[in-house]
């Protein structure tokens, strides 16, 4: 129970409660950037054997999901001129409760899925914790950005789930997934700095409004 | 039997109106000002219990005894913690419904109080008071299920006592998580900053302090010392549930305690230091993220 990794996925979950309950964007990438520095960390505890593919992964990890990504975010609001709260369609307190809600729910569910076993019983509970956690971010925040942060931490969740099965995934795939991402949330990033130049705002609702 | 937890009670009763005084100094210290000594509440309930009362011609029996009340929960509450981690004054299983049902009265008769003088102000702070203990209780509650299921004991003598340093290795997450918990209650409790500022002057923004508008004298010292004695508890809580005093020899537990204490006390200060009062509408937000926390750590028990 006290073991250096299922502190780190402890740690995890605090951070999807922190992206639920704060007001602002500038703290939500925060968070999402600390979180991606305990995910980097994760592989390095579960395989303290050093190979060369944990390695990889947790430096690959560290750089895009620390270092790139929320910089990038950062400089998104920056650019943007966005205003800082978030706004979101339920309110924050719902959310927590919603998201304690999902993390009771991922432990209930993850006694139940038959998976060849692995190397902590935190690892899926956090996991399936973490992408409810996205998702909800994903639909209940009405800021462009927000939803990218809330896509961020739906990523995180699995990559989670691929850590419980990290010997049998193949270094290259995961390497992929990483720059999927990067790509993705770089799309993701000029998307939201046009929608703002053609609405003055980074409220996705108005774009239900698009007309020709 | 009974003289271990009688004297350690005492000693926490006589040593609670510093603490306060110690958050407020280390704000203090903080900002870069020179702060009121840290006995400064010992001076205040002095000259409080010097004085005569006033009463207003609109208040009853009810504003009366309110204050009676608060201090008479209070120090029954304090009764039912085992502050020095081996028994506590008075224990039954089932006693942590007991304390937080305490806890409650004490507010309610307190709430009450206000609202009997008729006075808009104090029945705005009142409304406040209620919303704040509204959800502070459930998280409450939850924190104690913590200990309740990491121990399998029902009275908190028993929960905080020897059972809890043997389970405290393999609980050891959850049980920090509802340690957080219990230090964000105190400060909703308590009414320190990021629920309330005591030090604030505008009666608009108030929520303990315009309760006791109206209150004068002996009583005023009843309620302040009350509020004193509630951090303590608090801090008492916090102190028992991250460090196991049952484990420790007797002749340590107090100065275990004491600092403990202590370290909530400046704990309380640096956080009033580093932030701003909450809007009153994102209180209950910071409430909910404590028992969020402490559901997080009944949720790594059960499983």
């Amino acid at each position: 129970m006290t073991g250096l990794h299922e502190l780190l996925l402890l740690c995890v979950v605090l951070t999807n409660f922190w992206v639920l309950g704060t007001t602002r964007l500038s703290s939500t990438i925060r968070a999402t950037a600390i979180q991606g520095m305990l995910l980097a960390l994760l592989p390095i505890a579960l395989h303290p054997s050093w190979s060369a593919h944990t390695l990889g992964l947790a430096g690959g990890t560290f750089l895009v999901k620390t270092v790139i990504l929320p910089s990038f975010l950062a400089w998104a609001i920056r650019e943007a001129a966005v205003r800082r709260e978030i706004e979101p369609l339920i309110g924050y307190s719902a959310s927590l409760a919603l998201g304690a809600a999902a993390v009771a729910l991922s432990f209930g569910i993850a006694q139940r899925i038959p998976l060849p076993e692995s190397d902590s019983t935190l690892l899926i509970p956090v996991a399936l914790s973490t992408v409810m956690v996205g998702l909800l971010v994903l639909t209940t925040r009405n800021k462009a950005l927000s939803q990218v942060v809330g896509y961020l931490v739906l990523e995180n969740g699995i990559f989670v789930f691929g850590l419980s099965q990290v010997e049998r995934v193949p270094f290259l795939v995961e390497l992929g997934v990483l720059l999927d991402i990067f790509v993705g949330i770089f799309i993701m990033g000029i998307v939201v700095f046009h929608i703002n130049r053609a609405f003055d705002s980074l409220d996705s609702t108005r774009l239900t409004e698009l007309k020709d | 039997m009974i003289i271990g937890p009688l004297l350690t009670l005492l000693l926490v009763l006589a040593v609670a109106p510093a603490l306060p005084g110690l958050a407020t100094r280390t704000r203090a210290l903080l900002t870069g000002r020179r702060g009121a000594p840290v006995l400064q509440l010992y001076r205040d309930l002095a000259r409080l219990f010097r004085k005569n009362v006033v009463y207003s011609r609109s208040t009853t029996a009810v504003f009366r005894i309110g204050p009676v009340v608060v201090i008479a929960t209070v120090l029954a509450a304090a009764a039912l913690l085992p502050l020095d981690g081996h028994a506590a004054l008075l224990s039954f299983s089932g006693d942590l419904v007991a304390f937080t049902g305490l806890l409650g009265l004490g507010r309610f008769a307190l709430v009450l109080a206000g609202l009997d003088t008729g006075s808009s102000f104090e029945g705005m702070g009142a409304s406040r008071e209620v919303t704040v203990s509204a959800f502070a209780e459930p998280a409450l509650f939850l924190c104690l299920t913590v200990l309740v299921l990491a121990t399998g004991e029902l009275s908190l003598a028993g929960m905080l006592g020897e059972r809890l340093a043997a389970v405290w290795p393999g609980a050891a997450p959850s049980l920090v998580l509802a340690a957080a918990a219990l230090f964000m209650l105190a400060l909703a409790e308590t009414s320190r900053v990021p629920v309330d500022d005591p030090a604030t002057h505008l009666e608009l923004t108030m929520i303990h302090e315009v309760i006791v508008l109206d209150h004068s004298g002996p009583e005023l010292g009843m309620i302040l010392f009350g509020n004193a004695v509630k951090l303590a508890l608090f801090g008492a809580l916090v102190t028992g549930v991250l460090v196991p005093l049952g484990q420790l020899p007797r002749w340590l537990t107090p100065v275990v305690l004491l600092a403990g204490l202590g370290v909530v006390a400046v704990g309380v200060g640096i956080v009033e230091s580093c932030m701003a009062r909450l809007r009153m509408n994102r209180v209950p937000q910071f409430l909910v993220a404590a028992s969020a926390l402490a559901v997080f750590g009944v949720i790594l028990l059960l499983r």
